[in-house]
């Protein structure tokens, strides 16, 4: 096994939520690997955890039972100022909606991650420009967010998550508010991205989304049902070499 | 995260809520303004009614029926006292810590004619020649009562500046005659003005023999002229005396005369310049402590709305939370960028109320002719007492914010 290939590693991960004096479990002990410059889809319906695997492997929430590394290192032994680290150097983060703040310029959103990371204003403003213009909203800089489309809303928001350059981008439906014509656009951008070797992890339901990716989990019930190649040859596993 | 950047995200959320922000400072402004005006026109006060106070004559005491202060006076009891006498004031003369003894009583006169020129409500007082240097008073033109006038209960008097104004306003008044309360009196002297004492003019006055006021205005009977009309005696120590030893020696002298057992009370008043301090040290100790109330409930009020809009603030911005939080703001970020934001909010309402406390303190200035001082350790207490505010009442909306968990922030609708 090429242990330096290997970003995310989780075993029996299970995170159970309480309301009152139901019970849910959202994960029931969840193992897998993902290594770098992969291209991963995590399907399932709704409620079967996909989501709530997401958010672990983001940072966002603790798990309740299981391990999780990230590069490596032991996310339980992490505190909350190092999570918010990992967080901001090392995850990227596309939701599904309203994840830019309205008030801002394109540009201002996509330096957000940038300002908690303590980048310069200035060398902020230009990576910034560099990454709009990437995403294909070199003329869209200094528009507010809330006087953006929906498929430029998701461009500034991949353009954000790719601000300090993390190891992983995490996207929860990225195209689920977008018409069919702007979704393709989208998922080229993670295609593209993909291809230049960033690990990214789709969250979704649409089997046309979890085409492009080169790997596809599926979960039902809080547990892998099936790990297969996808239909894409961006971002395939490495063949293990014994 | 740069400060630089926190204070823009502020100023960002004060010009979005322009309304909403100055609403929330009003009770800061309000509570700023109050201190700062009232501590600014105290001081003034202080400062005038200390000047007033030692115009009276630094040392001089003042022997009445009754002494100086804020309780309710029994006029009963301070009816039945024995009068002070002429006998009194020439006994106090003779002690080795007095140097001069003026004895004097007093009345108001309702109105004065002269040649279609009058003056009202004048005061005027009876002494002795001893009165020049115990009431701390000047000559300006003329000759002050001489032993003779006295001697001869001569009907002549001296003539205040602002008797002068109304009634001598293009003569020399010295060697005229006025007439009130149906006598006649010859001008002598006119007095050096004295300016005004707590707002009475000291130079609408008139003084007179000790002698002639006895002969033309006897004591009458009623219990307000036992209380206030009769003699009262203003004696100076001898210099390098402490007033107090001197008080020591009045008061045992006076107890001797009025025959006191040594566990009555006196019967008589001894007042110094300390009795004038210390009276209006208890008026203004109430005002001060009313002020810092009602300052101090304001500033409550304020904080109280504050809070109450940072934890609305904090309710709205729930999903921006944890979206800063998934993009890597630690608890700290956040809590310093919700507190700055209360802390500025307070402050720009200190800022103002402090411009507003020393500008109604300046009008003040100019409409009640007070010197309205605001020291600068008011605007540090302004600006501290906002942030304070701010801070006090921007931690724990604050601290609730940063407590957030990402995931429920996020999903929060």
């Amino acid at each position: 096994m090429a242990a330096d290939s290997v970003l995310i590693r989780t075993e029996g991960l299970t995170k159970t939520y309480r309301t009152g004096r139901v019970e849910v479990n959202a994960l029931c002990g969840v193992t897998v690997d993902i290594d770098k410059g992969e291209y991963v889809a995590l399907m399932g319906p709704s409620g079967s955890g996909k989501s709530t695997l997401m958010h672990l492997l983001g940072c966002l929430d603790t798990p309740t039972g299981g391990r999780y590394w990230l590069g490596g290192q032991d996310i339980s032994t992490l505190d909350d100022i190092e999570l918010a680290r990992l967080r901001n150097r090392e995850i990227g983060f596309v939701f599904q909606s309203s994840n830019l703040l309205p008030r801002l310029s394109a540009q201002a959103n996509v330096q957000l991650p940038m300002v908690y990371s303590g980048v310069r204003p200035r060398e902020r403003a230009r990576r910034a420009r560099e990454l709009l213009e990437l995403v294909g909203l070199g003329d869209r800089t200094s528009h507010r967010s809330n006087e953006l489309s929906g498929g430029e809303m998701q461009r500034v928001a991949l353009a954000r998550a790719l601000a300090n350059r993390p190891s992983i981008v995490l996207a929860d439906e990225p195209t689920g508010n977008l018409d069919t014509r702007t979704s393709g656009e989208i998922m080229a951008l993670f295609d593209k991205f993909a291809a230049e070797g960033n690990t990214i992890i789709l969250v979704t339901h649409d089997a046309g989304v979890a085409a492009h990716a080169g790997r596809v989990v599926r979960l039902r019930d809080g547990r892998i049902e099936a790990d297969v190649p996808g239909q894409s040859s961006i971002g395939n596993r490495q063949p293990e070499i014994s | 995260m740069l400060l630089l950047d926190l204070l823009k995200l502020s100023l960002d959320t004060f010009r979005t809520h322009r309304m909403r922000s100055f609403l929330t400072a009003l009770g800061i402004i309000i509570g700023v303004m109050t201190v700062i005006s009232i501590i600014s026109l105290i001081q003034g006060m202080n400062h005038e009614v200390e000047r007033q106070i030692s115009s009276l004559g630094s040392n001089t005491i003042f022997i009445q029926k009754f002494a100086w202060g804020m309780g309710r006076l029994d006029f009963d009891e301070v009816g039945r006292r024995p009068d002070l006498t002429m006998e009194d004031a020439e006994a106090i003369a003779r002690l080795a810590t007095i140097a001069r003894v003026a004895p004097q009583r007093s009345r108001t006169i309702g109105r004065i004619n002269y040649r279609g020129n009058k003056a009202t409500t004048v005061d005027l007082t009876g002494s002795t020649p001893g009165f020049a240097t115990t009431a701390n008073i000047s000559v300006d033109a003329g000759r002050f009562i001489t032993s003779d006038d006295s001697l001869r209960k001569r009907p002549v008097c001296l003539i205040g500046g602002q008797v002068v104004d109304d009634l001598f306003p293009n003569e020399d008044p010295v060697g005229r005659r006025i007439d009130f309360e149906g006598k006649r009196f010859l001008i002598v002297g006119i007095l050096e003005r004295k300016g005004s004492f707590m707002g009475q003019s000291q130079d609408n006055t008139i003084i007179i023999p000790l002698s002639a006021f006895d002969k033309y205005f006897p004591l009458s009977q009623s219990r307000q002229a036992r209380i206030f009309g009769g003699i009262s005696i203003q004696a100076m120590p001898k210099p390098g005396v402490p007033v107090e030893r001197a008080v020591d020696d009045i008061r045992e002298l006076m107890r001797r005369r009025h025959g006191l057992g040594f566990d009555q009370p006196d019967d008589f008043g001894i007042n110094t310049q300390d009795t004038l301090r210390d009276i209006y040290r208890n008026i203004t100790r109430v005002a001060v402590i009313v002020m810092v109330a009602v300052a101090g409930i304001s500033l409550l009020v304020g904080g109280i709305g504050i809070m109450n809009i940072m934890l609305v603030a904090v309710a709205e911005r729930t999903r921006e939370i944890g979206l800063r939080k998934a993009l890597g703001a630690t608890n700290r970020d956040i809590l310093w960028q919700f507190l700055l934001e209360s802390v500025l909010l307070s402050l720009v309402g200190g800022f103002i109320g402090i411009s507003l406390g020393i500008g109604i303190a300046k009008a003040t200035e100019l409409l009640a002719h007070l010197k309205a001082a605001a020291p600068f350790w008011t605007i540090l207490l302004g600006f501290g007492f906002s942030a304070g505010v701010g801070v006090f009442f921007g931690i724990y909306p604050a601290s609730r914010a940063a407590r957030l968990n990402p995931i429920d922030a996020l999903r929060y609708e």
